[in-house]
């Protein structure tokens, strides 16, 4: 007891990275289009964060009630909710979160909390790899590029808020310009991705043209529409 | 000091417990003193195929629960006198192995022995993990096929952040050993080339062991195959592999048709 009494309690502030999802009306073909993803990358969601952004819909609390039950029952779980009526909130539902965009800097403040940032970069920093990324392993850059010296293995990925560069094969997942970033792009050595996203648009290994295998590529968007073409 | 080394792959079935024993073998008729120890609780085989499965009394668990001394839990193996098994228990849970006791047996094991050899249990849960802990390297055992070469990647990635070496900042040592090559599959595209698997995998390569029936035949008569058959191309490509572990620079010699078409003929022949 006495020693219990003594402790004081901390509540530490931590950001996180999640997936934003914006549905949009008729959520019935929105969510049909969702499952046509999960059809091709199955379990992608589970066990991370998701944040529903409400905006795009006019959903009153039966709606949203219903459909976070819809995506929990798919394995997602919703961690928060954008762009709601906070008038139709309520203890059943996840909370609003205030919709501010994580800053990098903040980020690596957090995990080095003993080297305060005295003169936060105004370049976002890359991130450069000198590894192999293994089959399982994950890189999450919120901002800025991420270069790989070497390859991506199948059921590894990489997530960058900017562009992605891989020195290597490609065999895993590439999500670049992942906060908002259609400019981003995605270089590699030899393409056999099993996934590869610009700002949330993406294409699946089976809607990547056969003859770019192997060979060097580069995938950008052009209003919207993911482009991919060879590098020589 | 002793290097203690895992046998690992991620996929079961690939010739992990095989390994441990050949190389152990190998490398104790080298003279130098080696025990294997076996981390397959629950699905123990090393005892099996090292021909000791009625000796054993107290296992890797008992000595970490302190029921009994790690110098009575050690067999002793009948023909080579510097290579001893530390079984695992066939019956007890799985959970009574602890990252503490695992830590303090691995110590006290690397003092007496110039080799420690832990066999991986397959999979990538707390067995795999235990098992790789406290290694200064490790081979990792890769059959040339899509699914298995997949996990060897992903235990790599484990290799390099649950080791106590990359807690430390350290790396671990890896080796790659190829097992199961059949170089007639290879060679009509059934099964993935030893480049296809340098390539994806990117690390060093130990040894290519051919698929071979003296494998099967060895472990029938429990003796590890470096041991049963020495002149078998397993048992050669294995002794070899061991050499290298020692530091030796020794060609590495891909199992090549020509011995398969031998095989054949001399099996049609037979026939
Ligand atoms: N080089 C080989 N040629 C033929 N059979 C092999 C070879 N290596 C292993 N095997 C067989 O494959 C099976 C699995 O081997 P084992 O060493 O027990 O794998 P693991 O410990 O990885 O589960 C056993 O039946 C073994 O005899
Ligand atoms: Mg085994």
């Amino acid at each position: 007891m006495p020693i219990a009494s003594q402790r004081t309690m901390r509540f530490l502030g931590r950001s996180y990275m999640a997936f934003v999802f914006t549905p949009e009306e008729p959520i019935i073909d929105w969510l049909a289009q969702l499952d046509s993803w999960l059809a091709r990358s199955p379990g992608f969601f589970g066990g991370r964060p998701v944040v529903l952004d409400l905006v795009n819909v006019k959903l009153h609390k039966p709606g949203m009630v219903h459909l976070v039950a819809c995506l929990l029952e798919r394995g997602i779980r919703v961690i928060g909710l954008e762009g709601a009526d906070p008038a139709q909130l309520g203890p059943d539902l996840p909370p609003l979160l205030s919709g501010r965009a994580v800053n990098s800097n903040e980020l690596i403040a957090l995990a080095r909390p003993e080297q305060p940032a005295a003169a936060p970069p105004k370049q976002p920093a890359s991130l450069l790899i000198d590894r192999p990324v293994r089959s399982g392993q994950s890189i999450i850059h919120p901002e800025g590029d991420v270069s790989v010296l070497g390859s991506v293995g199948s059921g590894a990925e990489i997530v960058a808020g900017g562009s992605i560069h891989i020195y290597g094969t490609l065999r895993g997942r590439a999500m670049a310009g992942h906060m908002g970033n259609s400019r981003a792009r995605i270089f590699c050595q030899k393409i056999e991705a099993e996934l590869l996203a610009i700002n949330g648009y993406y294409r699946t290994a089976e809607e990547i043209d056969a003859s770019y295998r192997g060979r060097p590529m580069q995938a950008w968007l052009n209003d919207n529409v993911m482009m991919i073409t060879a590098l020589n | 000091m002793g290097k203690v080394l895992v046998v690992t792959s991620g996929k079961g079935g690939v010739g992990k417990t095989t390994t441990t024993a050949a190389l152990g073998a190998a490398l104790a008729q080298a003279g130098e003193t080696v025990v294997v120890v076996d981390f397959d609780v629950g699905l123990r085989n090393l005892d099996l195929v090292m021909g000791a499965e009625r000796r054993v009394v107290f296992d890797l668990i008992n000595v970490i629960q302190g029921v009994a001394k790690l110098s009575q839990a050690l067999i002793r193996d009948k023909r080579l006198e510097t290579l001893w098994l530390l079984p695992a228990s066939q019956t007890r849970d799985k959970d009574a192995l602890t990252e503490e006791g695992v830590r303090q047996v691995i110590a006290e094991l690397r003092e007496r022995f110039d080799w420690v050899i832990c066999d991986s249990p397959a999979g990538i849960e707390r067995g795999a993990i235990l098992a790789m802990r406290y290694a200064d390297a490790a081979i990792i055992v890769t059959n040339p096929e899509v699914s298995s070469v997949r996990d060897s990647d992903r235990i790599i990635g484990m290799l390099d952040s649950k080791t106590e070496r990359a807690e430390n900042g350290s790396r671990i040592d890896k080796h790659l050993l190829i097992t199961r090559y059949d170089a007639g599959r290879a060679q009509r595209g059934e099964m993935l080339s030893i480049d296809d698997v340098l390539e994806i995998l990117s690390t060093p390569l130990l040894g290519i062991i051919p698929e071979s029936q003296d494998v099967l035949r060895a472990s029938n008569v429990g003796a590890p195959v470096t041991l049963a058959n020495q002149l078998s191309g397993a048992g050669r490509a294995y002794a070899e592999a061991a050499r290298r572990l020692q530091g030796e620079s020794v060609a590495m010699t891909v199992p090549n048709q020509k011995r398969g078409l031998f095989d054949k003929l001399f099996g049609r022949r037979a026939a």
